[in-house]
């Protein structure tokens, strides 16, 4: 097997064993090659557990700038004897092997497709290092020094991102260097250096930027003017407020005073931390929670409140794998439905769908803005992909003069000028009603707000055609909301196409990838991705003006189809579900072999072919 | 309940407070509930207390859950802004509300099956976090609304209207509030007025979590022989530890005392609590011997009442969080957006 050959373009994956001190080597590994111009697309793969359970850690290197999940592995750094195995058995034809011969391996273990590469880590640092954790942690830095001579990656790069990491602490800053060099020097002097995988310098990453969503999108909620977070701990979206609180305290405490312009309460549980929202933002706040699916089943009820009694509140769900427990550290699409219809009656949600932590920020913020605007829930639907993975994206953008779009609040002067109020009376015909913070005027604007049915004033009312005006206002509002959400971004096809396909959130990377390598199968698509609930007339024209539309999702059900059919009375015959829901973020090569497969099924003889045999003819 | 409309008018003699109001300017809707319903009492000795203080009555922010008590808050201070939030989720809502503008005066409303039952926890957390709020426990031990059936706070061995005898241990919210740090606790009978309407005055003025359970029959449902929620069994085992005189800060104080008789106490707003003593023993800032003389006392079949237990020197959520003094819905992008410059910075830290 002839071994594989490329530059900036393969995967190396980590196999490494919990709570072992890798992360921050293997975060070394990414960086580095990042500061040499080459983009790199890093996930976490790991275990609902803090000590001991098998981690991975992927990276893609792709020159080309492919972010999303490809697929296979060309290195495997193999640390874990657990899962040896399965580790072995990942790995590409032709790929390599890099793992710890310390202990000799009977030949049977091994595989001779690939190339295997031994080092004697644990006897290098049981011959260097005393201490048990130092053995530990050094292993790791040392096999980044062969990596980086085996790679070819500059290790004036890592060298330097180790003294940005150690920065003020020196003491720890020269054994890592002297780990990093014992390990290049080994690598060197024994290994054949470099094997067929390499990274060259390149200018590829430009001004981008490499941040986790989580950490994106809390940012986005500090600039977007969120003063009160309320959360419970729940993979994968605790490092939202986790961040929320480290920008709070760099942004947000008043220098002249010290004291804080944000609160951070840690509920009881989620039904609590909603709960402290819906009263915030009844109360003039701007406020939001993050949570993931679990904690979406348990905030039902106060989300039915906040729909109907009209209060302001922002949901950040980081989805993960459900249904239930699930899958608490893999990633999935699977609560759109469960949002954008969320709590008993009849109720319908704003959803927000960001691509990326650029994304991620934007959304945050706009989601804080459509809250006070629309006086509603308004959910900013992310995932364990984007949020708990460091992804490439471009520089943060604010724009000083953005102010915040605080929605219809009626002030004391206009009260007390003789304003109408009620609480709930469409005065503009949006069917968004003004309302009052308490304690605005002390005759005037006061109102009960109430989970029961009312009229426009607020009045208790179970009269059916009182219930009926209000609902049906809500439905007016719902409908503002179209016009409110960002809109549907379309990618066309290079040449006219008569398939589309519907995508959103973290399947962007791999559907960029997947279009192109349709179009070289001379599978020509048009693509068009959703950003945004309730869904805006592009939506339907897209759909309308293709034959068929794939829509790629990352759950079993068709859950976003299913929402297209239903809010839009989109026939179901044109939309093909192309589904992925293992757990793993979704792959370009599964989304095109995927549609491919759809295509041929569908009788539908590719372009290019065409093409070649009318020539011929 | 009545049906006729409140006549708008004032009588012209009405008196006025320090603010220029009438005790009819903190009156709500007409009641709902059933007459005689020990709720209306509370809603009334509420309506007192805020006049007597001269609050303003829309600086007052009416919270409650659900359940014939979630239901009063209509019924007093009209003009504030309420909020019927969800069975037995007040206290977060109250919390929330409270973080966004810290200006106003709380009050949050609930009831035995609100707070004991479907909310225990969330009442048990709001006491923990020292929200600044008077929290009020209309307990009747039923359920009103659904038509009788036993609430957590019923006494085990109480009976039902259908003579049905409680097995299970009641949830004793006074004790529980005072395990669980709350710097306030008072038990009072919605039959008191006397008693009550001072407590909650100290309990407007006390600026940490202050807590009063006041037991109040339900006409309806559970004011039988046989029930220990009762008017005649409150009356007949009310074991009052004291009596309270409330003086606002800027009051002078001018009513004497014998020596001994009274135990005076600062709360940090500058208001004092006179205790006039009825057991001569009870020292209400001993929160650990407050709890054991409660246990002692109610293991007798009393309901103790009184202020139980108060800490003057108290701090609350805000002054856990260090927020700002400026309630945070007055906050604009100019205190809360760091701006391009910074995020610039941000970005170029990010490669």
């Amino acid at each position: 097997m002839k071994p594989i050959e490329a530059v900036n373009d393969f995967v190396v994956k980590f196999a490494n064993v919990n709570g072992s001190g890798s992360a921050s080597a293997n975060e070394l590994f990414a960086k580095s090659i990042l500061r040499m111009g080459v983009p790199i697309s890093p996930r976490n793969i790991f275990p609902s557990n803090i000590q001991g359970l098998p981690t991975w850690y992927e990276v893609r290197v792709s020159e080309h700038g492919w972010l999303g999940r490809r697929g296979g592995v060309d290195l495997m750094v193999a640390m874990n004897p657990q899962t040896w195995d399965r580790d072995l058995k990942e790995i590409d034809p032709g790929g390599y092997l890099f793992y710890d011969n310390s202990k000799p391996l009977p030949k049977s273990k091994l595989r001779d497709d690939i190339t295997v590469i031994g080092m004697p880590l644990t006897e290098m640092c049981n011959a260097n290092y005393t201490d048990s954790r130092e053995k530990q942690l050094f292993k790791n830095i040392i096999y980044l020094g062969a990596l980086s001579a085996l790679l070819g990656i500059d290790a004036g790069e890592i060298a330097q991102l180790i003294g940005e990491q150690y920065k003020g602490k020196e003491k720890l800053l020269k054994p890592n260097l002297n780990a990093l060099q014992m390990g290049r020097d080994y690598a060197r002097a024994n290994l054949q250096c470099p094997i067929g995988l390499r990274i060259e310098k390149r200018d590829a990453v430009g001004n981008r930027i490499f941040i986790e969503g989580n950490s994106a999108l809390a940012l986005g909620c500090v600039y977007g003017g969120a003063t009160v977070c309320a959360w419970y701990p729940i993979t994968p979206s605790s490092s939202v407020a986790e961040a929320f609180t480290k920008w709070c305290q760099k942004y947000r405490v008043d220098p002249a005073t010290g004291r804080n312009n944000f609160a951070i309460v840690q509920g009881e549980d989620e039904l609590a931390s909603v709960g402290i929202v819906v009263g915030a933002g009844w109360n003039g706040a701007r406020a939001f929670t993050a949570t993931s699916g679990p904690g979406i089943s348990l905030m039902m009820e106060f989300i039915g409140l906040a729909y109907f009694a009209e209060i302001p509140i922002t949901i950040v769900d980081v989805q993960r794998g459900g249904p239930s427990t699930g899958m608490p550290t893999r990633t999935q699409q699977a609560d759109v439905l469960a949002c954008a219809y969320a709590s008993h009656g009849d109720t319908k949600h704003v959803l927000l769908f960001p691509e990326d932590p650029k994304e991620c920020f934007e959304h945050a913020a706009i989601a804080l803005d459509l809250a006070d605007r629309l006086q509603t829930p308004v959910f900013v639907m992310t995932d364990l992909d984007i949020g708990m993975n460091q992804r490439l994206c471009a520089p943060l953008e604010w724009d000083d003069q953005r102010a915040y779009d605080r929605g219809k609040v009626m002030t004391h002067d206009e009260l007390e000028a003789g304003k109408d109020f009620g609480r709930y009376l469409d005065v503009d015909g949006d069917g968004i009603p003004y309302r009052t913070l308490p304690g605005t005027h002390p005759t005037k604007g006061g109102y009960f707000t109430r989970g029961t049915t009312k009229d426009r004033y607020a009045r208790y009312s179970e009269e059916g055609a009182v219930y009926v005006d209000n609902v049906q206002r809500l439905l007016k509002k719902f409908e503002t909301a179209k016009s409110l959400v960002p809109k549907p971004v379309l990618t066309p096809s290079k040449v006219p196409a008569r398939f589309g396909a519907i995508y959103f959130g973290s399947t962007s990377p791999a559907m960029q990838e997947a279009l192109e390598a349709l179009a070289a199968q001379g599978i020509h698509v048009n693509a068009l991705r959703v950003l945004a609930f309730p869904f805006q007339d592009e939506i339907f024209d897209f759909v309308a003006s293709h034959s068929k539309v794939f829509v790629v999702e990352q759950n079993r059900d068709a859950q976003l189809k299913t929402l297209l059919v239903n809010d839009a009375g989109i026939n179901p015959a044109s939309l093909i579900p192309v589904l992925h829901y293992d757990g793993t973020p979704i792959t370009a090569r599964f989304i095109t072999d995927e549609i491919a497969e759809i295509v041929a099924a569908l009788n539908v003889r590719p372009i290019k072919k065409d093409i070649k045999k009318d020539k011929a003819a | 309940m009545t049906y006729i409309t409140k006549p708008r008018l004032h009588h012209p003699t009405l008196p006025i407070n320090k603010i220029g109001f009438t005790r009819r300017d903190y009156e709500g809707k007409i009641s709902t509930l059933c007459a005689g319903c020990g709720h209306d009492s509370i809603s009334a000795a509420l309506i007192q207390a805020c006049w007597e203080l001269d609050i303003e009555p829309h600086r007052v922010a009416k919270l409650s859950g659900i359940g014939c008590s979630s239901k009063t808050p209509d019924y007093f201070l009209g003009s504030s802004h309420g909020f019927n939030t969800v069975h037995g989720r007040m206290p977060s809502v109250l919390t929330g509300a409270n973080l966004a503008n810290r200006d106003l005066i709380y009050l949050g409303i609930s009831g035995d099956g609100d707070s004991a039952s479907i909310g225990l926890g969330q009442f048990a957390h709001v006491m923990r976090r020292g929200v600044n709020m008077t929290y009020i426990l209309e307990n009747n031990g039923v359920y009103g609304l659904t038509k009788g059936q036993f609430s957590a706070t019923a006494d085990a061995g109480s009976k039902s209207k259908r003579g049905i005898a409680n097995t299970e241990a009641p949830v004793d919210t006074v004790s529980l509030a005072l395990l669980l740090g709350a710097t306030f606790v008072a038990r009072s009978f919605s039959g008191d007025k006397k008693q009550l309407v001072p407590l909650i005055k100290a309990a407007l003025a006390h600026q940490g979590a202050a807590f009063i359970d006041v037991v109040s029959p339900c006409v309806a449902f559970n004011n039988h022989s046989g029930s220990t929620k009762s008017y005649d069994y409150v009356r007949e085992h009310n074991d009052a530890v004291n009596r309270l005189d409330f003086i606002a800060s800027r009051e002078p104080i001018t009513v004497d005392y014998e020596a001994g008789e009274v135990a005076s106490v600062q709360q940090h707003d500058g208001s004092v609590l006179r205790l006039r003593k009825i057991d001569p023993g009870y020292d209400a800032t001993d929160r650990i011997a407050a709890m054991h003389y409660i246990q002692q006392h109610q293991a007798k079949g009393e309901v103790v009442t009184g202020l139980l237990f108060v800490d003057p020197e108290t701090e609350d959520l805000h002054a856990h969080l260090n927020t700002a003094q400026t309630p945070f819905n007055r906050l604009g992008p100019k205190e809360l957006c760091p701006g391009r410059a910074a995020l610039d910075k941000l970005n170029a830290s990010l490669r």
